[in-house]
Formats: structure tokens, sequence, C-alpha cells
């Protein structure tokens, strides 16, 4: 190391080279390589890891103080918020896996891309309104020194909500829910819906709920059995395609696997009990699949298109200048396709989504689809929403996960109240103790009516 | 209602003479190329001390959310500041006045300093040409202003882009908007026709629909020679 410093101070001089990258571009790329040099001084050092058999430096290493299963948005953002409230630098080591690095089954990167405050409980209304904050002042939070700044192509158009005879009692509540926690939210009757969006047919909408995406700065910032408490010590690491793995021991444990988390929890040993009791209530989490559809239509509605959900259950946003249209449909409980594999069922289009489109806007019935995907809820069976915090039995395993759909909306919000729990013990800003695992075992349900 | 051709340096410096690092400071917000070794330094500083860095958090906030405006009230001629950069204390005599236009051209008004302008219920004019803060999510925040406001200058605004167009169509008194010159908007043309559709009584200055048009192979070979019209 010595010789090759030396050999590059003396090629300096030799060739003149020297005034020239003082300043300005330098052609030796000194950041690089004073980088490289000081991982190898850490990896020498005590404490670094470093193997003198063979080179393990592709593999992960073997202490970390949090190990997150799952790097999709919420695993990663309650990584950026476990580093961002550390009290010192460098005071905890965060690994991240994830098995899938091109991210092609993952939630995130296929999810329609919305984020609204029109939810039925105030929990989910104040996650929404921080991650609306979060996304407007990001340059703030994630910019790079030395980088371009982040564009986040947001379009702040807003989501309408539309509600039949039935629901247009649950919406007005809601809408009150919503006010009181500061979301700007706005009910419209059916006149007034033409008014403003002359495309819809407002044929069977009593009320309309018209949310304009802004933030809030206002934030409000619980039988003598004997019970077995369990500790997770390593986390196996498996490499990609190879036998190898590495273990990796660990303070705490964070399940963000999405709708994967079932079988994480499961190996953890969470729900292997006689059912009934606290250890036999598992997580329950399960993937399902959802399609999205994409298409064109000429006559469509213009650029001030908000996301628009019908009381059907179908919805659909516009996507670009040039009169494309994303959305779907989410399937009654009796159509649930089988998530075994990411296939799209065209015919899904053709028979549940459409009809209830072109019902809503007229100019819909002559639409001309142009791709499709599908991806994974990470589906809460029991009441459609998160699951936050630590597991009562094992106690160093925490769950940010089980958002049924509106997780890419809830990520920074949630990620922070995760590593909130994580450093002090507690929730700081945002109340989430309702999200608590133990709800599962004592069935107190924390419904969220607001689910498309 | 013209705004002066030279934008008059409303933001008063923040240092009288203090080192040029401070003033840089608040260039973070959209880093350059050449301000690179100045501002690596002053990172690595504020990465080291808290002191530091809540200093450059403080003046960057002091000087993104002031708003020097040129008001007119009713009635009235604009009220500038003088050639010192300050205004005449006549203002004080106006406050139960409702504020009629704003020129806040060249500001550095970002989303919360909207807050000031957004309680003008009776604003009917306002101007934000080429502020370099003003972005889409500004753009979203205009609907309070829906009552009242008929006409909007928004033309050189570097972050504006159709998105933040889009949630206009609240405007709907909106009589005359100015969309000229809006770097990222991707296709000016379509979007000065998608905007027009989205404000029927609106007059929608900016873009000319040609513009983003290319012409057919065989008129391309007539006007090598001449330059094509805009």
């Amino acid at each position: 190391m010595l010789r090759r410093a030396l050999r590059l101070g003396l090629g300096r001089g030799l060739l003149g080279r020297g005034l020239g990258t003082w300043r300005g571009d330098s052609t030796l790329d000194w950041d690089g390589k004073v980088s490289d040099i000081k991982k190898k001084i850490q990896s020498v050092l005590p404490g670094g890891a470093w193997n003198p058999l063979y080179d393990t430096s592709h593999l992960p290493p073997e202490h970390s103080d949090v190990v997150i299963v799952g790097g999709g948005v919420l695993g990663l953002s309650v990584a950026y918020w476990l580093k961002r409230l550390e009290k010192r630098r460098g005071a905890i080591q965060v690994l991240v896996v994830e098995r899938d690095y091109t991210y092609s089954q993952a939630s995130t990167g296929l999810s329609v891309g919305g984020i609204r405050q029109q939810f039925s409980l105030p929990e989910n209304i104040q996650l929404s309104l921080f991650s609306v904050d979060f996304l407007r002042n990001i340059n703030e939070y994630l910019a790079v020194v030395d980088d371009p700044p982040l564009d986040l192509q947001f379009n702040p158009s807003g989501y309408l909500l539309l509600a039949s005879e039935k629901g247009a009692a649950i919406m007005e509540n809601n809408v009150k829910v919503q006010r009181q926690e500061g979301a700007k939210v706005c009910l419209m009757s059916p006149e007034q819906l033409r008014n403003k969006f002359p495309w819809i047919n407002t044929e069977g909408v009593a009320l309309a709920s018209y949310g304009f995406i802004s933030s809030s700065n206002r934030m409000e910032t619980a039988s003598g059995e004997e019970v077995t408490l369990k500790r997770i010590h390593e986390v196996h690491v498996k490499m990609d395609r190879s036998l190898e793995y590495q273990p990796v021991e660990c303070a705490i444990v964070i399940n963000a696997a999405g709708a994967w988390s079932g079988q994480i929890a499961e190996l953890a040993g969470i729900g292997k009990g006689p059912p009934g009791t606290l250890q036999g209530t598992k997580l329950p989490v399960e993937p399902r699949k959802r399609y999205v559809y994409l298409w064109h239509c000429p006559q469509g509605p213009g650029l001030e298109t908000p996301f628009v959900i019908d009381s059907s259950g179908a919805y659909f946003r516009r996507e670009g200048l040039g009169n494309n249209y994303l959305g779907s449909c989410s399937p009654t409980e009796e159509e649930e396709p089988d998530p075994g594999n990411l296939e799209v069922d065209h015919g899904f289009f053709q028979d549940k989504v459409w009809p209830h489109l072109a019902q809503r806007v007229p100019a819909f019935e002559t639409l001309k689809v142009r791709s499709a995907w599908a991806g994974y809820y990470d589906y809460n069976t029991f009441d459609q929403n998160g699951v936050v915090g630590p597991h009562p039995l094992v106690v160093n395993m925490y769950f940010a996960t089980g958002f049924s759909g509106h997780g890419l909306q809830q990520a920074p919000a949630v990620g922070r109240a995760v590593a909130e729990m994580v450093l002090e013990g507690s929730f700081q800003t945002i109340d989430l103790n309702p999200f608590l695992f133990s709800r599962f075992y004592l069935g107190e349900k924390v419904q969220e009516h607001n689910i498309i | 209602m013209a705004a002066p051709k030279a934008s008059l340096h409303l933001v008063a410096p923040i240092w009288k003479g203090g080192p040029r690092g401070i003033r840089g400071l608040s260039r973070t917000v959209a880093p350059e190329g050449n301000q690179r070794k100045g501002r690596t330094v002053l990172q690595f500083l504020a990465d080291r001390f808290y002191d530091v860095q809540a200093l450059r958090e403080y003046l960057l906030r002091k000087q993104v959310s002031k708003v020097h405006q040129k008001n007119r009230f009713q009635g009235q001629e604009w009220m500038r500041p003088n050639g010192r950069g300050r205004f005449s204390l006549e203002f004080f005599k106006f406050q139960a006045v409702p504020v009629e236009a704003v020129d806040a051209s060249g500001c550095a008004i970002n989303y919360q300093g909207l807050d000031n302008l957004l309680a003008l219920k009776e604003l009917q004019s306002l101007s934000l040409q080429r502020c370099p803060h003003v972005d889409d999510w500004c753009l979203s925040r205009l609907y309070q202003l829906a009552g009242s406001l008929q006409e909007l200058s928004l033309a050189g605004c570097p972050q504006v882009s159709e998105r933040g167009l889009a949630c206009l169509h609240h405007l709907q008194n909106l009589r005359r908007l100015d969309i000229s010159d809006l770097p990222a908007v991707s296709n000016p043309g379509l979007t000065q026709i998608l905007v027009e559709e989205m404000l029927p009584n609106c007059n929608v200055l900016g873009a000319d629909w040609a513009q983003g048009l290319k012409l057919g192979p065989e008129e391309q070979s007539q006007d090598t020679a001449r330059s094509i019209p805009a």
C-alpha cells in the first residue's frame, strides 16, 4: 500500500501533472482511492469483518445491530430513519437483506403509486400526512451533496372518492375525521361534481369527497400461566444462487418482507403453538394478487383528472400527457386470483373493471388496453391495516408490514415510527399502538374502511 | 401589468460583509458544479459540528421564506422599495385595505412562504415569474385563491411541470395565464393545448402549439436554406 502511494507520487512529479490536479477534476480519482484505503484499514482493525483464511468481502458482515428482512420501500424507510435518528453518528449497524435485487416481484415497484389522506382511521391519516410532507421536502431528507436534486414526478392532483347512497353516511363520517386530523378534504354533491368534472356520469353517486394534497404541520406528535419469551440470535443470510450462507449475529430483526412476511414470521416460530393462545397466533399477512391495467382513451378526461375511486371499487388515474390511464379494481373475496404467479388475467378487465369504468366515465367506452401487470398486496386478512411494533413473545422481532395496498403511501411515516420504537422504546410522533401485533390475539380489529 | 425587465434584487443580503462561503450556503438546494469544493468543505464541517449544521439550516430557512412584495392597493399605484431596498413606512397606513395584485417575480418564495399570499382573499393578479423555488406543490396550494384570482403568471419558473399545471383547474375565474418558458415541462405545445381545454374561459399565453412539431420529410428538404419559423 505504501509502495503504491509512493509510485503515485513519483508518477505525478515526473509527468508534471501536479498543478493541474490540485484544482478542478483530478484524473486520479482521489475520492475512490481514499475510500478504498479506509475500507481496507477498517477491515483489518478489530471489529472489522476481515477473515484471514479466505475472502469474505461478498458476504454480509458477521455482526450487525439490526437486520431488516426485506428491501422494499418499508424496509429501506426503516433503515433510513434508524440511521437518521441514531444518537451518535455510526452508533447503529443496519443490514438490509433483500432476496431479489431486481425487485421483479416487489410490491413497491409494481404499485399504482397514489398517496391519499382519505382514510377512516385517524392514525392512517396522520401517517399519510407525514408522508406527503416527506415527499414534498424529499430533498431535505434524501438529497446527496453533489448530486442533482431528486425529482419525484409527483402529480398533486388529489383523490376523488365517490359514494353511493349506502356509503354516503360512512363517507361523511370519514370526512369529519379527516378534517379533524388536518387533511384538506371537501365534500361535493353530484351537481358540483358535474360542474367540476364534466366527463363524469353522476348516476348513482350520492356524495363525493375530493382531497387536496396538502400537508399539515400539526402533529400529535396495555392468568398465571407460564410464558416463554424467545429471542432471535442469528439470522442466516443465504447468498443468491449458491449454498454459502453467513450467520449474522444481530440484536433486532425487523420483518419488512411485504407479501412474504407471513413466511418470515413462521421461520421465527411465530404461530407455532396451540390455536387460541398467544404462541399460536400467526401473523395474518398473506400475498394477494392485484392487477393493474394501462389503457389509452383519446377522448378521456383531461389534465385535471384526480385519482378517481368509484363506489364500485374500480379506480383509475391519468398518466402523463398522452391520455393514458392506469387503473383497476380489487376483486371480491370469492374471486381472489391465485397468488402463485404474477400472470395477468385480461378477462378480469373485460368483465369486472371495464363495465364500471364505462358506467362512471362514458368516454371510457372506447378505450384500448395498452399493457397490464400484476403485483402483490401484503394483505392483512385480519383487518387490512398494517402491523407495526414488536412481537410480545419473540422479543426482538419488530414488524413493519401488512399494509394491504397502502404501504407505499405510508412508508416514510411508518419507517420513522418503527425507528422510534427501536431506538426509544415507544412511538414518539404518531401513536401507532392500535397497530401492534397483540391485537390479533386479543381480537380487536382496527378496521380501515377505505381500502381499494 | 408589465413586470420590470431587469429583476430588482429584492432579497437583501444576509451578511453584509461576511465570508463568501456563508452566502453559498443557500445554494445547497440546487448544487452547481463550480461550487463543489467550497461546499464539500462546508458539508464536512456540518457533518462534524452540530452548530455549523444548525447555523446553515437557520440561514437557509431565513433566506428561503422571506417575501418581499411590491403591492398595489385598491385604487393606488404600485408600492415599490426605494433605492436602498427598503419599503417606505406608509405601508402601515394601508393595513385595512385589501391587496389586489402581488408581483413576486424572482423572489425566493417557497411552499411555506405562500402562506402569506394565500391569506389575501381578494387577490386578483399574481405574478410568480422566475421564482426558483415555486414548484408543483406550491401550485397545488393555489386553489385557495380560486374565488378572486384573475391573472396568474408562471413564466420562467424552473421547477414547474405539467403536473403542477394540472392543479390550476380549480381557478375558474382565471382570465389570463402565462405559462411561457417553463423548462421543466416536457412538451410545451401539447401542455398548452391541454391547459386550454382545462380552463375554457382563460386566455393562455405561452408556448405556441406549433413549437414541438417537426416538419415532414418533403418540407424539410425545402427548408435547408431557411430557418424554421417558430
